[in-house]
Order: structure tokens, then sequence, then C-alpha cells
């Protein structure tokens, strides 16, 4: 029997947090890099400059909402909110605290590999439906780095999956209470945050946009809203791969005297301001560069990381002592 | 293999050097409430200044105007009956919206009427308020050079003196009286 009252509670707590925190973030990352490049980020709007993501929203709010005359309309206007919807249904897998999920899915590792991959498409249809050439461009890099990350990043997974024994997000954090799954999985580890940087379209790996070659690659014709909704869709991505990172290999909730939601935040925030020093330090790859890396590296590290954990699992499954431990 | 190993380092020892950043003290000097510090030479807006007795320095000889590289100083040269027929601009005009604040015509200036002050808060939101008349120009100050008068050292005659009775100045000679 599902609670209904207790489910929409969820719903509305996760889904405004995320909204806000997604806002927030554009000034946290403002802030973070003006602080890691000796200045003052925005900070004149509320305590610290952190109103400053409201500001800017009234002001794109009041924008002309213009769609280029040479562009495809429908799909150029419902793009944008595909990379929102998609991020935010992503979130309904997401574990919080114990019983605090909106879908506590069996599946939820492929929900949530399913939903990132549609992510994927708004920034290649969004490209393609602006018909400009840097837009083009960006969704080409779209594209080539959608063929390298996506397949490591399922299989990277799959690790923390075999070590749990369930797709179930709540389950792969509880079976994280002695142990968290980055130590028996430290390259997958690194595999799926290097997926999960891809798929954020962050640097190293923020090709599709990449600033200083493509204009603004895939949303060069976007402005006003719908640019907006491109730019709460990346920091969407951000939450989220630091949310996953945190469920799949970090313990999830697990953690000492704190209430289980405020470790699964302060984790969050962490890989959170990683993401952002990671984009204040490192240059950007080419995009064959990350498909020669994808393909001939990271996959075999992630395919060599699945054989061996599934045959420790299969191993410790043979010894009637260790049977228990593995449902 | 041994060169992953010196990539992988590197990015780590780049994200530290980064992060170090964070216990630094920005170099930002957040303008409207910290003000620089502007040396007393620093060149910025042009003001016309006074002598010590409160006239105006400007003799109205152009070579401001010549000296300028971008034309944005225009004058008009005046006789003053009143006093000796002394000369003054009849009108004097900088258009900032031109000026590079090159300092030339300070340079130029013989009289020191023409300075360059420390204050660059010249922001307008129409461009033809940034063409500034001499009643905008000149100041009641010396600017700086507190003591210099043209006047008392240029050996012409003014109101209260005559010729040879300036400063550091010796009475004429009468040429015919310089025989062999």
């Amino acid at each position: 029997m599902i609670d209904w009252s207790h489910t929409a509670v969820t719903i509305a707590v996760i889904l405004g947090s995320c909204l806000t925190l997604a806002g927030m973030l554009i000034w946290l990352e403002r802030r973070l890099l003006g602080v890691w490049q000796e200045r003052y980020g925005p900070n004149r709007l509320g305590p610290g400059g952190c109103l400053q993501s409201l500001a800017d929203m009234i002001k794109i709010f009041t924008k002309e909402d213009w769609v280029p005359p040479f562009a495809d309309k429908a799909v150029f206007v419902i793009t944008p909110a595909i990379v929102v919807i998609t991020s935010l249904m992503s979130f309904a897998v997401v574990p919080v605290a114990p019983d605090f999920v909106v879908a506590d899915l069996n599946v939820g590792v492929l929900f949530f590999l399913a939903m990132s991959s549609l992510a994927a498409y708004s920034v290649i249809i969004g490209g393609w439906a602006s018909n400009n050439k840097f837009a083009f461009l960006g969704s080409l890099r779209a594209i080539a780095q959608l063929l390298s990350y996506e397949v490591f990043m399922g299989l990277s997974l799959m690790g923390a999956v075999l070590l749990a024994g369930s797709f179930n997000l709540s389950d792969i954090v509880e079976a994280q209470r002695h142990q968290w799954f980055v130590i028996p999985q430290f390259f997958g580890f690194l595999c799926f945050f290097m997926a999960g940087l891809a798929e954020a379209h962050r640097t190293p790996f923020d090709m599709p946009e990449a600033e200083a070659e493509l204009v603004a690659g895939y949303h060069s014709e976007y402005s006003g809203m719908k640019f907006g909704m491109f730019f709460v869709g990346e920091y969407l991505s951000i939450l989220l791969l630091s949310a996953m990172t945190v469920i799949l290999f970090f313990g999830g909730w697990h953690g000492p005297w704190l209430p289980p939601a405020v470790w699964f935040a302060l984790k969050m925030f962490g890989f959170i301001v990683l993401i952002i020093l990671i984009r204040a330090t490192w240059p950007r790859f080419r995009f064959d560069q990350l498909l020669t890396f994808g393909w001939k590296v990271v996959m075999p590290l992630a395919l060599i990381n699945l054989l061996l954990t599934g045959g420790i699992v299969l191993w410790k499954a043979g010894s009637p002592e260790l049977l228990t431990m593995v449902p | 293999m041994m060169s992953i190993w010196i990539y992988a380092r590197n990015l780590v020892v780049g994200l530290w050097v980064v992060f170090k950043r964070t216990f630094t003290k920005p170099v930002t000097v957040q303008y409207p409430e910290e003000r620089p510090y502007l040396p007393p030479r620093w060149r910025g807006r042009i003001v016309l200044t006074r002598d010590p007795d409160g006239e105006e320095r400007c003799v109205a000889c152009y070579l401001c105007s010549a000296a300028c590289p971008v034309d944005c100083i225009a004058l008009q040269a005046a006789d003053n009956p009143e006093a000796h027929e002394r000369r003054y601009p009849e009108f004097f005009r900088i258009n900032f919206s031109r000026c590079i604040y090159c300092g030339m015509c300070e340079e130029a200036c013989p009289t020191n009427a023409i300075q360059l002050i420390p204050d660059f808060e010249q922001s307008e939101y129409a461009r033809r308020n940034l063409v500034y008349e001499k009643e905008d120009l000149l100041i009641s100050g010396t600017g700086k050079y507190h003591d210099y008068n043209f006047y008392r050292v240029a050996g012409v005659r003014t109101c209260d003196k005559d010729k040879g009775q300036g400063a550091n100045e010796f009475p004429p000679v009468d040429v015919r009286s310089l025989m062999p």
C-alpha cells in the first residue's frame, strides 16, 4: 500500500530542493571559481551574493523569447524542456535518506542510466534544430562523446550492483553500511565519475559547449528562458552526478552522529565542490582524445573491474560462511 | 606506462595548486566602496588652473590644442582690454569622449595652466555631456604648482609692474648704450 501523502511530500521536497539547489549552484560555482582565481564572485545581492541567481532569473524572464527563423521551431522549443525533465525524473529514484525516496524502483540504476541517456538527446537535437554551424558542431561532438562514455558508464556501475546484489539504489546504500564501495570498487568509481563528467558536459569533457571554440556549442542559438532551462539542466545533472556517486560508492546517507539526510547532503556538497574545482583547473579534451581514452583505456578498465568483482563475489559465495553476506 | 602516472600526478597536483587559492585573499579592489590610491601625478580629468593671484593662467597660446594627438581641445584667443590687452581664452572646450588622457597638453603648456588631475570618474549617460566648457574646466586653485605665476617671471608689462621688475629679472638694457 503506497502512502500517497508521504509520496506527495517527498516529491514536493525533492523537486523544490533540486530546483533551488540548481539555482544556488550557479551562484556557488561563480563564487568558487572567483575564490580560486583570487577574486570575488558575485557578492552583491543578498548575504554573500547568494540571491544572484534570483536576479539572473528575473532578468532572463524579461528577455525576448526568440526563435531564429531558420530553426526547426517545434523541436527547438521542446528541447530545453527535455533536459530538465529527464534530469528531474532521475531524482525520482535517488534515496536521500532511508524511506525518503519518490520511487523506490527495483531497477533504479537502470532508470537512472536510461534517463541520463535521454538527456543527451536534448543536446543532440537542440544543436540540430538550431540549424547553426556552431550548434551543429556541438551536437556532433555530443554524439561522439555519447558513444565513448555511455558504454563504460553502465559497466562501471555494475561492480557496485554486483556487490550489493540489487539494482535498487536503497539496497545498494544499505549494502555499504560497513564499507563504502569506493574501496573495493575504486576503479569503478573513477570510471563512473569520468563518465558522469562527460554526461553532465563538464570540464574536462565540455566539448559540446566549448565556449572558447564553438560560441556556446549546442545552445548558441538559445536565449532567454530556453537558455536558462539548458543552464538549469546542466546544474541538475551536476547534482545528479554527485548524488549518484555518493549513493553508489560513498555510502549514501550512512555516517555517524548526524542525521542521514545531512550526511547525504554533505557528501554531495563535497563532490559538487570537486566538480567545480576540476572546472577551475583542468583544460578541455579533444573529442577524439575522449573517444580514444574511453574505448582504449576506460572501457577495458571497467571490463576488468567487472570481471574481477564478479569473480570475487562468486568466490565468496562459494564458501558457506560468507554465503549469508551475499544475497 | 610511467607517463600515465606522471599525467595522473600532474592532474592531482594541479587540483591542489588551485585549491590552495581558497586561503589567499582576493586581489580585487571592490570599487565603489574601496577606492584605489591614485598618485598625485595620475593623468585623469583635465582642469584649467589659476595663478596665486586668482587670475586665469591660460594665455590662449593654442599649444595644447596643437599638441593634442586626437584634436579634442578647441579654444579661441581674445585680448582683455581691461588688463593690458592680456590674452585669455574666449572659450575653451575639451571633448572628453575623444581625450586619451595622454598628458601632451600639460607638457606643452608654457604657463602650467592646463593640468591633469587624479580623477577618472567621468561617466555620463549622454555623450554630449562629455564636452566640457571653460566653466566646467576652470578651477579656483593653483593645481599642482602652488607658487608659479607666469606673469611674475614672464618679463612683460602687467598692471602692477613694468618690464624688468619681475622675479629673477634685470632692468632692461638700452642696447644702444652697449658700445665697444
